[in-house]
């Protein structure tokens, strides 16, 4: 159990303090090390979790509290929502501290800019890997497809998008 | 929610407390459905007046600029700015305070049921609206970077690393982004 704790906690602290571009850049290594290095759950498993903490309201890296209780009950909980939050915290702590000083520095805006590409291709990785897992059967790369061009092309709220998307699961068509 | 009255023609708003911080921000995790930013913003700009426009876009630039959840960055910076570390406690406890029990609460109903096969359906549909989503969101953030060659090679090279090699993370980035940012630097000259 210690161990687990221990792993959870190593995981989601690195995680906390890669996650340039917010919190979906991060979903391919939460993934890979959860479901491919630990083996705590399926790749589908993995991705029910995520769509779970879609559906709930908050900050969209809620999936991390749903892991460490999945992996490790409450003190799962504790640990990954400690790792999760924390490190990232405290550097935006520190930072703040200087932030008016180099704010208006050069290489501020060039870091800034460079990152843009790594968001782009891992956000579009994460998209990937949760469509891979997801989509088991024809229907439900079906719903991805709508949904992704509803989500597009309209301002469509997306609670509404994920509850069509459940319901169109409900129905069980083209479903084992 | 508390509101001070300011003396007549003085209109400097009363810093929160750390209870204030600690109740906007739970408000907040309970409203933001699928993207806090446009609710935050809200909240902390027009109806609590903590910052004005431009200093919530400051500091929003910078939590951006870190790593972490922006919303979660920003609670934090918030709290801190006004409360020190009590204050940024109080404010990212407040925001994911009530999400956490939210979503543990999906989890165990999801255990519980989903050996029913219409269960099992619904919350396969879920998944795929969620892939959906992320989808559209990867297209989003993909199109402003149609007329930048660099910056597409690196993201190509970033999407065959991670998605298709299953590279490690940290490797990855540092060489990735070490690249992207001495393109951005050589280009601008």
């Amino acid at each position: 159990m210690t161990a687990t704790l221990l792993a959870l906690a190593a995981i989601f602290a690195e995680l906390s303090l890669l996650a340039f571009g917010g919190g979906n850049t991060i979903l391919p290594e939460m993934q890979r090390q959860v479901v491919e290095i630990q083996h705590w759950m399926s790749a589908r498993d993995f991705s029910a979790m995520y769509a779970l903490a879609q559906a709930a309201p908050g900050p969209n890296m809620m999936v991390v509290t749903l892991i460490g209780w999945r992996v490790a009950g409450w003190s799962g909980v504790l640990v990954t929502t400690l790792a999760k939050f924390g490190p990232s915290s405290i550097l935006t702590g520190v930072v703040l501290h200087f932030w008016k000083r180099f704010k208006d520095r050069p290489w501020r805006r060039i870091a800034q800019q460079g990152l843009v590409p790594m968001t782009v291709g891992l956000v579009a990785a994460s998209a990937a890997l949760i469509a891979h897992a997801s989509d088991h059967e024809w229907t439900l790369a079906v719903i991805t497809a709508l949904v992704a061009l509803a989500s597009f092309a309209t301002k469509i709220h997306p609670l509404w998008l994920l509850a069509a998307g459940a319901l169109g699961g409900l129905s069980g068509i083209g479903l084992p | 929610m508390e509101t001070t009255v300011a003396p007549a023609g003085i209109d400097i708003p009363e810093p929160p407390t750390v209870g204030a911080l600690f109740a906007g921000f739970l408000h907040l995790g309970l409203i933001g459905f699928g993207g806090v930013l446009p609710m935050a913003r809200r909240m902390i700009v027009e109806k609590q007046r903590w910052l004005t426009p431009a200093e919530f876009t400051d500091l929003l630039g910078l939590c951006q600029f870190l790593p972490g959840g922006n919303i979660i960055n920003l609670s934090v910076a918030i709290g801190l700015h006004f409360r020190g570390l009590a204050g940024a406690v109080a404010s990212l406890v407040g925001l994911i305070a009530a999400p956490s029990a939210i979503v543990i609460m999906l989890g165990v109903i999801y255990d519980r049921f989903k050996d029913d096969p219409r269960v099992e359906h619904l919350f396969a549909g879920l998944a795929a609206a969620a892939a959906g989503l992320l989808v559209a969101m990867a297209i989003k953030i993909a199109l402003p970077l149609r007329r930048k060659p660099v910056g597409i090679v690196i993201a190509a090279l970033c999407f065959i690393a991670i998605a298709v090699l299953r590279l490690p993370l940290l490797p990855t980035m540092v060489v990735l982004a070490s690249l992207s940012m001495l393109a951005t630097w050589k280009f601008q000259k």
